[in-house]
């Protein structure tokens, strides 16, 4: 692969958003987690000061918005330590977490520490779904949480990651954020990368239901008006044009792994032939600026036709480099999800595989849930292909 | 027909309890940060959002305005923006 020369370095905005992605480490098994699949090769985590001089650097070279996320952000114990410190920087501070370990004494702490805001996700991970659907045991964790968000002034900003096995019960969902006091809700339809690319059969809705959730959210925007705004994002199988994903890579966003790998993307590190350097090693500013990995598909010295001519090549930025790679086989090629794409067929084939009733079948192979022992094995069974 | 009541000329602007207001060096500007979001504000944005702390009344932000910038007939403009502004609830009066 040629390497493109880097842009000129006045072309290249500051990476305004920094996701610290904390740890690996995570209470729940979401059968859509996008972490990688091999996380569990993961065993060292950068240490406090570590990530206080990721924070200093981020800060200097221009960062101002802050995610901790994870995993589950609040298995680290130095979380509030790391707030308070990007909070005197100057970040605006998120914490993004599924509220499993947030008590009362951390939740006072960080808001000791300054934390801005909290995206409290639904704890839906499929394995707990009747637990979720029917408003029990998840209900009472996250009324909690909700209860605790508001009496400490934070906006609330609740996520769920809508599938198939969950668009049907939208309205529930809506009511539910509703109920707990939510001023924004995010319904973002699952992305079909790592945990989740290996359930995508079972995950992908059907357009019938895409449908029926859209215009369910519709009627609930009108019943609950200013009480709450609702985002609702389409999977884009179901789009003919590509996402413009991460606003363009090494555009804005830099994620830091646990082990401190710096990324374009928080999936990028699947791309083959690239290489990402690490906070370790190298200076956030030298990262961003210098790097090859996030010099690689700057500009559009990289790209392939049909996104090399098209007039829409600034629009979506030939849409997501790791969709290329996993569907079209070359990251460097034109995202298939767009209908000009030599490959889009692989997205209408899982499309396809997801309308009617046949897919009946499909929703009985088991979903693949997160965690560290099927990492390992999913890890094991990769080395195995690699060697025949 | 417009609903909206209009900013009164007394009213006391303060940026919403939403919002953080800051100057960001790498940008060379104002910025309104929320969740997960920001608003790079113009430079007469800037001017007028950093002057709404809860004390100055539009008069006389638009007096110090005039004034800092040695220009006269401001006032639609800022009252405008503090519409906008209001209707975005990026100020609270």
């Amino acid at each position: 692969m040629n390497a493109p020369a880097p842009a000129p370095a006045t072309t290249i905005g500051p990476p305004l958003w920094l996701l610290a992605e904390i740890t690996y480490r995570c209470p729940l098994h979401c059968a859509f987690c996008y972490n990688p699949t091999d996380f569990a090769a993961t065993t060292v985590e950068l240490g406090t000061e570590d990530w206080l001089r990721v924070l200093r650097e981020a800060r200097a070279a221009g960062s101002v918005q802050c995610a901790f996320s994870g995993g589950e952000p609040l298995a680290r114990d130095d979380l509030e330590v790391l707030v308070a410190e990007a909070r005197r920087l100057g970040f605006y501070t998120n914490l993004l977490t599924s509220g499993v370990g947030l008590t009362e004494a951390r939740a006072a702490a960080l808001k000791a520490a300054g934390l801005d805001h909290i995206q409290l996700s639904f704890q839906d991970s499929t394995r707990e779904l009747n637990d979720f659907l029917s408003h029990t045991r998840t209900f009472d964790l996250k009324q909690k949480v909700a209860a605790m968000i508001k009496a400490n002034g934070w906006p609330m900003v609740m996520n769920c990651v809508i599938h198939r096995l969950n668009i049907d019960y939208i309205e529930n969902i809506i009511d539910m954020a509703v109920e707990l006091g939510a001023e924004y809700l995010e319904l973002a339809n699952s992305q079909y990368y790592s945990w989740a690319l290996l359930n995508r059969d079972q995950l992908l809705p059907s357009r019938e239901q895409i449908e029926r959730a859209e215009r369910i959210t519709n009627e609930r925007r009108q019943r609950y008006g200013d009480r709450i705004r609702i985002f609702f994002v389409v999977p884009d199988y179901y789009e003919t044009r590509p996402k413009k994903c991460m606003n363009g890579w090494g555009s804005v966003f830099l994620t830091v792994t646990p082990d401190g790998t710096a990324l374009p993307c928080h999936t990028a590190k699947m791309l083959p032939g690239l290489s990402f350097p690490n906070v370790r090693d190298m200076s956030v500013r030298e990262i961003w600026y210098d790097s090859e990995g996030f010099n690689h598909f700057r500009g559009d010295d990289w790209m392939q036709e049909p996104c090399r001519s098209c007039p829409e090549k600034e629009k979506d930025r030939g849409g997501c480099r790791c969709q290329a790679y996993m569907l079209a086989g070359d990251a460097a090629a034109a995202d298939p999800v767009c209908d000009k794409s030599a490959a889009h067929h692989t997205v209408l084939k899982a499309v396809d595989r997801a309308q009617g009733a046949d897919s009946h079948a499909l929703r009985a192979a088991p979903l693949v849930f997160r965690g560290p022992a099927e990492s390992k094995r999913l890890i094991a069974e990769a080395s195995e292909a690699a060697r025949s | 027909m417009s609903e909206t009541v209009g900013v009164a000329a007394t009213a006391r602007p303060r940026v919403s309890a939403k919002f953080r207001l800051q100057w960001e060096d790498a940008q060379q500007s104002w910025v309104l940060l929320y969740p997960e979001g920001m608003v790079k504000l113009n430079a007469s944005a800037g001017e007028i959002m950093k002057r709404c702390d809860g004390s100055r009344s539009v008069d006389e932000l638009v007096a110090e305005l005039e004034r800092a910038f040695e220009a006269s007939g401001l006032h639609a403009d800022v009252m405008n923006f503090l519409d906008m502004a209001r209707k975005q609830h990026w100020i609270e009066m």
